[in-house]
C-alpha cells in the first residue's frame, strides 16, 4: 500500500470505518467513553452511505436492535464499553443460540462496576468464556494497531457470516483514541451482498417455506441436539481460525505473551533486550480460539514464559493451559486503567532472567 | 395460520387473537412480506400456529428487534406480539422508545394481567386485590405498585399514531378487535408510524375461573380499570 493513500485517524474511526468498507449498513448503540469517536463516526457514515443508524436507548436495546438486522440479513454493528458491554451480553447470548452473524465491539475500560474511562484488559475472561448463559463461544479477535481495528472489523464480518456467530472486537481505550495513518481497503461489498447467500433470512415468507430464528427447543432432546450442533460449529472454528503472530521468538529462552495494545508495548521490550537475552514475543491474534498449540510448539520444556496483560491475570491462564507446567508461567499486570511501562516489563523480564 | 394444535389452556384468549391477526394479515393480502416477533411469555411459539417469518426476542426487548428489522426493510410489515410482562414490565423502555421514534410497526399488546408461562405471578398490569402466586392475599399497592396503564402512557406520546385498547370477552368484542388491528396495520401499509392495539384477554388457568366466568370479569371488572376505546387517533 502506498503511503499516499493512508489516512490518519482514531482506532475507534478505523474500526467504524472497517464495517462500512466491509459492506456493514446497520449501526446501534449507546454513549459510553472511550468508544464515543466512534458512535459518532457512524452517524455521519451511515448517513453518507445511506445506511442506518440508531441511538438506542439502552445497550441492550442496542443489541437487540443488532439483532433485528441480523434477522434480515444484514450486516450489523454495535459497539461499546465494559460497563455496555456486560448489558449487551443477554443480546450476545440471544445472537450465539439463534445463529445470527453480528460484530460488537468492546473498547475496554477499567472496572469493575463504573470503574474508569482509562485502558483496560480486563473483559478477558467475559469475552472469551461465554460472557452471558447457555453453551456458547464467540470469535474474539485482538487487534493491537489502528490498521488492524481496521482490517479486524472487516475480516470480522466475513468470519460472522461464514460461521453464523457473533464477532467480538477486543481493544482497549488507548487502541481506540489513539491516531495512526491507516490503509482503507476500499469496499467490495454492497449492502446486499451476502443477503442472498443467506436462505435463513427473514424477508417475507414469499415462494418459499416460513423462516423462523429461534433459541427456544422445548421438545424433549432438541436442545441438546441444537447444542450439539453448535459445539461443533465451535470445533470447526478451533481448527480453522485461531491467529497468532511470533515475533522473534527463534531459540528464545523468555517469550512474552501479550495482545493488543500490550503486545505493542512488549515488543519494544523484546526490541530493547534483544543484544542482552533470547527473548522473543508471541501475540495471540484470536483470543477464541486461544492459540495454544502455537504456544506448545514455542515451548522447548525450559521456555519461560510472561505474560503481561492490563488485568489481574486473566489470559494467563490460558497460558498456563496451554503450557501445562505452572512454574514457568509468569505474570506481570497492572488493573483499574493502571497501563504498564515499558521500565516495568523489562525489570520483570531481567528478574526472571537471573532466576534462568 | 398452520394446521398445528395450539398449547394454550382452554378458554385463553391466545389462540382467539392469533386468528385474528392471521385473517387480517390474509385480508390485507400481506402474508408474504409480514415478519412476526414473537416475545417471551405463553405466545412464544406462536411461530409454531403462523405461516410467515418470525424472529423470536429476549424478553422484552421484542420492539428493539421489530425495529432492526423494519429499519433494514421498510418495505415489509413488521409486527410484535407481546403479552403485559414482555411489554409492561420488562419491555417497558423498549416500548415507549419504540414508539417514542414513531417506528413504523404495529404491536399487538395482550393484556390478562398475569405471568402465564412462569406459573401466574403478578403482572405490572394486575388488578388490585387480584390474587396471583406472587400476591397470596391480593395486590396491595403499598406493596406491590399499582396497575400500570402503559397505553395511556404511550398515548400522549408525538411519536404515536394510533393507540386503541379492545376485549376480546364476547363476539363482538372479537369483531371490534380485529377493526382494531386491521386499522393498526392499514396505517403501517401507509408508512404513518406506530400503531399499537392493546387487547384485554383472559387467563381461565390463573384467574382460577371457568371460561365463561373469565370473559364475565372483564367485562365486570378489567374493562373498569382499562377502559375500552381509541386513545390515541
Amino acid at each position: 500500500m502506498k503511503k499516499k493513500n493512508r489516512i490518519l485517524i482514531t482506532g475507534n474511526e478505523a474500526c467504524g470505518e472497517g464495517a462500512i468498507q466491509a459492506g456493514c449498513r446497520f449501526y446501534a448503540g449507546y454513549p459510553i467513553t472511550p468508544q464515543n469517536e466512534l458512535t459518532s463516526y457512524m452517524s455521519k457514515r451511515m448517513d453518507e452511505v445511506g445506511g442506518v443508524f440508531i441511538q438506542a436507548e439502552s445497550e441492550l436495546a442496542a443489541v437487540s436492535m443488532v439483532f433485528g438486522a441480523s434477522c434480515t440479513g444484514r450486516r450489523a454493528i454495535t459497539t461499546s464499553s465494559s460497563p455496555g458491554i456486560s448489558l449487551k451480553q443477554e443480546g450476545i447470548s440471544y445472537l450465539a443460540g439463534c445463529e445470527l452473524p453480528a460484530v460488537i465491539v468492546n473498547i475496554m475500560r477499567g472496572g469493575p462496576g463504573l470503574g474508569n474511562i482509562a485502558p483496560s484488559q480486563a473483559d478477558y475472561f467475559q469475552a472469551t468464556k461465554g460472557g452471558g448463559h447457555g453453551d456458547y463461544r464467540i470469535i474474539v479477535l485482538a487487534p493491537s494497531s489502528c490498521q488492524e481495528m481496521f482490517d479486524f472489523t472487516y475480516r470480522a464480518f466475513d468470519l460472522a457470516d461464514k460461521y453464523r456467530t457473533p464477532v467480538m472486537i477486543l481493544g482497549d481505550g488507548m487502541l481506540g483514541q489513539m491516531m495512526e495513518p491507516v490503509a482503507i481497503k476500499h469496499g467490495r461489498r454492497t449492502p446486499d451482498d451476502g443477503r442472498r447467500a443467506k436462505p435463513w433470512a427473514l424477508t417475507g415468507a414469499r415462494d418459499r417455506k416460513r423462516n423462523i430464528v429461534r433459541s427456544f427447543f422445548i421438545g424433549e432432546g432438541a436442545l441438546e441436539e441444537h447444542n450439539r450442533k453448535l459445539q461443533k460449529k465451535f470445533r470447526e472454528i478451533q481448527k480453522a481460525e485461531t491467529g497468532s503472530e511470533n515475533y522473534k521468538t527463534k531459540n528464545s529462552d523468555i517469550i512474552i505473551i501479550a495482545y493488543g495494545s500490550m503486545a505493542r508495548l512488549a515488543k519494544s521490550c523484546v526490541d530493547r533486550l534483544k543484544n542482552k537475552l533470547n527473548i522473543g514475543l508471541m501475540r495471540p491474534i484470536t483470543l477464541w480460539p486461544f492459540p495454544y498449540k502455537a504456544i506448545k510448539s514455542l515451548d522447548t520444556g525450559k521456555t519461560r514464559f510472561l505474560t503481561v496483560e492490563m488485568s489481574a491475570g486473566q489470559m494467563v491462564e490460558d497460558v498456563r493451559l496451554a503450557v501445562g507446567d505452572d512454574k514457568r508461567v509468569h505474570f506481570f499486570g497492572r488493573t483499574g486503567g493502571g497501563i504498564p511501562d515499558e521500565e516495568e516489563i523489562i525489570k520483570k523480564v531481567l528478574a526472571l532472567n537471573r532466576k534462568l | 395460520m398452520t394446521d398445528a394444535a395450539t398449547h394454550y389452556c382452554a378458554g385463553c384468549g391466545h389462540g382467539i387473537l392469533h386468528r385474528v391477526v392471521c385473517e387480517v394479515i390474509d385480508e390485507l393480502g400481506i402474508k408474504e412480506k409480514t415478519i412476526a416477533v414473537a416475545p417471551v411469555g405463553c405466545a412464544v411459539i406462536a411461530y409454531d400456529y403462523w405461516a410467515f417469518d418470525t424472529a423470536e426476542a429476549a424478553h422484552g426487548r421484542t420492539p428493539a428487534v421489530a425495529t432492526g428489522i423494519k429499519r433494514t426493510l421498510p418495505e415489509k410489515i413488521v409486527f410484535t406480539y407481546q403479552g403485559d410482562g414482555d411489554l409492561a414490565a420488562i419491555g417497558t423502555a423498549e416500548i415507549i422508545h419504540a414508539a417514542n421514534r414513531g417506528e413504523n410497526i404495529t404491536v399487538i399488546f395482550v393484556n390478562n394481567g398475569v405471568y402465564g408461562m412462569t406459573g401466574g405471578q403478578m403482572a405490572p398490569t394486575t388488578l388490585l386485590k387480584q390474587k396471583t402466586q406472587t400476591t397470596l392475599c391480593g395486590r396491595d399497592n403499598r406493596r406491590d405498585g399499582n396497575p400500570l396503564k402503559i397505553s395511556e402512557m404511550i398515548a400522549i406520546l408525538d411519536g404515536a399514531r394510533y393507540v386503541e385498547r379492545t376485549s376480546m370477552h364476547n363476539p363482538g368484542h372479537v369483531l371490534k378487535t380485529k377493526k382494531a388491528i386491521k386499522k393498526a396495520f392499514e396505517i403501517q401499509l401507509k408508512n404513518e408510524g406506530f400503531s399499537m392495539v392493546e387487547v384485554l384477554t383472559t387467563c381461565p388457568t390463573y384467574w382460577a375461573l371457568s371460561p365463561v366466568a373469565a370473559c364475565k370479569r372483564i367485562e365486570q371488572e378489567v374493562v373498569k380499570a382499562y377502559p375500552l376505546g381509541v386513545l390515541k387517533e
